[in-house]
């Protein structure tokens, strides 16, 4: 029994950190208004509005939460398809961080769709196929199952089920080559959706070209995500890895930040073409031309030259400041067109409640709490045996602890 | 279903719906798929071959130059669709001293406009009905339909409550129940009902100066040109929805400019062809890129790869290379 306890929750005396404190009292917050929400309605915690029906649980949840779990595509398709296998010891947590990050995507959705429980219906019934929004939905249902089988082969590790292994790694390439094609579909088609409001988005943001910026776009951020992510678990779980650890990860961050300044000066290029295509220069010199242009100067060019200048001069801490600069600007910019820029002709425009916000917050702490138990127990990091705690169920069992 | 190839829709078919949709995608499917994801204008161009039979429908001719803010279009509207009882009484005129937008408890409203000169006009508002409408093309499963009659319509057992109507309809008309825990979207649907078994809708028949006039649409257009002719100053020369938003079966005739009135200047862009050159490329990327993608893999890594294994097979993989 306590053995039991140990695998599931780990040491029990190391449970009350400061961490765990504090983001445990967010998630009881947070549940405790999903349940409001769920049991009065979506007035009872949101500040939506008839004119605004899509607030921060759309434009950060959804919008940008699946822009920053891009990084198990890009970084499936850099080592399956195009065979860079330096980059192989990336590729788990990264599959990893981007499933979560669909997980707590659908969850987020859940939350903000008046109806969820319908949502099967839409294969049942596949009656809106030309909605761009079912292409967003299947392709998000169905790139989940891509990466929880993606993702499997750490469980097969785990229960150290060979077989299973050796025939999962067969599938390797095809499901690396469907997630390519699922997300350039659905990381392209979150941008068509605004596609359809002309009015509404303020003319600096929209373009006919808002589904390349959005698919460009996702490969900077999930390129970015993997520096962050890869340098903050390689610190936070160092004791996962094993003893000799058998790879560079400044090296592999200093690759990966080369191919990111090479998207994201690709994509600075492609918004100035859609700039000159509008010609409309002096919308600029609005209040939301000015907000244009602290993205496009300091969330796109600004980075582009950070990265450039990081690879240059083997600069890794330029390279994962910037990687978590363009993060943020990645948000920025989903958040931009969903939400800060549309509607502008609307007052007062839409806030976010601290209802929402909180409820937001809850889902990222839950995807976190979620990484950590998981990667404190399978071999996601590391396939050796790591510093402390072992990789397999066995190991585990005989060890009677499963870290925190 | 008669032919899909037809690049012409009828709203005139036994199923009712007219669902530009699907043809549309067939249509990009066949001709313009990988065409339309190199260049966004190409669909678009490829879409204006599609015309539906808009005039055939049923519609409503506003005048706003005889409406005189009596409100008993609301009263009906609320009678008809058996909505809540309003707080203020469908008599209370001071309720036209706010601004007022419809509501899930209120299908249509009438506002008051000021003009400069001192002169007070009133105007209706409901669901426009539009001929190809963005709602529907927006829906994710469909449950806002356009109906043959002309009415948009939604059906609560399909919907999600995704709230993407209300992002894509440029006037703003489905609401939604933010207080319910089931929510459900709330508007105007033309009466279709009504329609079904001939009736004209509530406001339409209500309205007692005439100012509401139901009949097809074509048949409008045309009695509203007459009006204009027959009192050139009394009227701006332009039909408020013969063409905005891409047409719809509401429309209106002002004496003022129709912005003047809450009604927003808007280009005849049809909506659903927004997005239909985005959803054109989807057979192109499903064909093009894992042929694309397989294709590079083996082309520069050979088959080995594909049993390609990270963990502890690591070994005897590099033997065997």
């Amino acid at each position: 029994m306590k053995k039991l306890v140990h695998l599931l929750f780990g040491d029990p005396k190391k449970f009350f950190t400061p961490f765990n404190l504090i983001s445990g009292f967010i998630m009881l917050v947070g549940l405790g208004l999903i349940g409001l929400r769920l049991a009065k309605g979506l007035g009872a915690v949101t500040n939506l509005t008839q004119t605004t029906p899509w607030g921060i649980w759309i434009g950060f949840d959804v919008m940008s939460g699946v822009a920053l779990a891009a990084g198990g595509y890009t970084l499936a398709a850099t080592v399956h398809i195009f065979g860079l296998k330096k980059y192989e010891p990336l590729v788990r947590p990264a599959i990893l961080t981007g499933f979560l990050g669909y997980v707590f995507v659908v969850l987020g959705l859940i939350l903000d769709l008046g109806r969820p429980w319908r949502m099967p219906l839409i294969m049942i019934f596949p009656r809106g196929v030309t909605s761009v929004l079912f292409e967003v939905g299947m392709c998000v249902a169905a790139y989940l199952t891509v990466q929880l089988l993606e993702f499997v082969p750490a469980f097969w590790e785990w229960l150290q089920w060979d077989g299973l292994r050796s025939f999962w790694g067969k599938l390797t390439v095809w499901l690396s080559i469907l997630g390519v094609v699922l997300s350039t579909l659905h990381q392209s088609s979150l941008g068509s959706l605004f596609l359809l409001a002309p009015t509404k988005l303020f003319p600096l943001w929209y373009s006919p070209y808002l589904p390349l910026f959005f698919f460009v776009s996702s490969i900077v951020a999930g390129l970015s995500m993997v520096i962050v992510e890869s340098s903050l678990s390689h610190r936070l779980f160092a004791y996962r890895l094993p003893a000799s650890s058998h790879f560079d990860l400044d090296d592999l961050t200093l690759g990966l930040a080369k191919a990111a300044a090479v998207v994201l000066w690709v994509y600075f290029f492609l918004k100035l073409i859609g700039l000159s295509e509008l010609g409309r220069w002096d919308l600029l010199l609005t209040p939301y031309g000015h907000l244009f242009l602290v993205e496009m100067l300091g969330f796109v060019a600004l980075p582009c030259v950070l990265y450039t200048l990081g690879v240059r001069t083997r600069n890794v801490k330029l390279v994962r400041f910037t990687g978590g600069w363009t993060v943020i600007g990645i948000i920025f910019n989903r958040l931009n067109i969903s939400v800060i820029a549309f509607n502008w002709q609307i007052h007062p425009h839409y806030h976010p409640s601290w209802m929402e916000i909180t409820v937001s917050v809850t889902l990222v702490t839950m995807g976190i709490w979620l990484f950590r138990w998981l990667v404190n127990r399978l071999p996601v990091l590391s396939h050796e045996k790591p510093e402390t705690g072992t990789n397999t169920l066995k190991d585990l069992w005989a060890a009677g602890a499963g870290g925190a | 279903m008669e032919d899909k190839t037809k690049p012409v829709v009828t709203v005139s078919t036994k199923e009712g719906a007219p669902d530009l949709g699907r043809r549309n995608f067939l249509k990009i499917f066949g001709a313009g798929g990988a065409m339309a994801m190199l260049t966004p204008g190409a669909a678009k161009a490829a879409g204006a071959v599609v015309k539906s039979k808009k005039d055939d429908a049923m519609g409503v001719l506003v005048d706003t130059t005889l409406c005189i803010g009596c409100r008993s279009c609301e009263a009906a509207c609320n009678d008809v669709n058996k909505l809540p009882q309003p707080k203020r009484s469908f008599d209370d005129d001071s309720v036209l001293n706010e601004h007022r937008d419809t509501s899930p408890r209120e299908w249509t409203v009438v506002n008051r406009y000021n003009m400069k000169n001192g002169a007070q006009i009133t105007r209706k508002q409901q669901c426009m009905s539009c001929i190809e409408p963005a709602c529907s093309s927006a829906c994710i499963i469909r449950a806002l339909e356009k109906q043959p009659d002309g009415a948009v319509t939604w059906r609560e057992d399909l919907c999600l409550g995704c709230r993407y109507c209300m992002v894509a309809c440029p006037f703003d008309m489905p609401k939604f129940e933010y207080s319910k825990a089931v929510p459900r979207i709330r508007k105007c649907q033309f009466c279709f009902t009504r329609q079904e078994k001939g009736q004209q809708p509530g406001c339409a028949e209500a309205c007692p100066v005439q100012a509401l006039k139901f009949g097809r649409r074509s048949d409008l257009i045309e009695e509203a040109r007459k009006r204009i002719e027959g009192n050139p100053k009394g009227y701006i020369d332009h039909i408020y929805g013969e063409h905005e938003a891409g047409g719809t079966s509401w429309l209106y005739l002002a004496g003022v400019p129709h912005d003047e009135l809450g009604l927003p200047k808007m280009s005849s862009q049809n909506y659903p062809e927004l997005t239909a050159g985005a959803a054109g490329t989807v057979p192109a990327v499903l064909l093009i890129w894992p042929a694309l993608l397989a294709g590079f893999h083996y082309f520069s890594h050979g088959k080995d790869d594909a049993h390609e294994d990270r963990s502890h097979h690591d070994a005897s993989q590099k033997g065997s290379r």
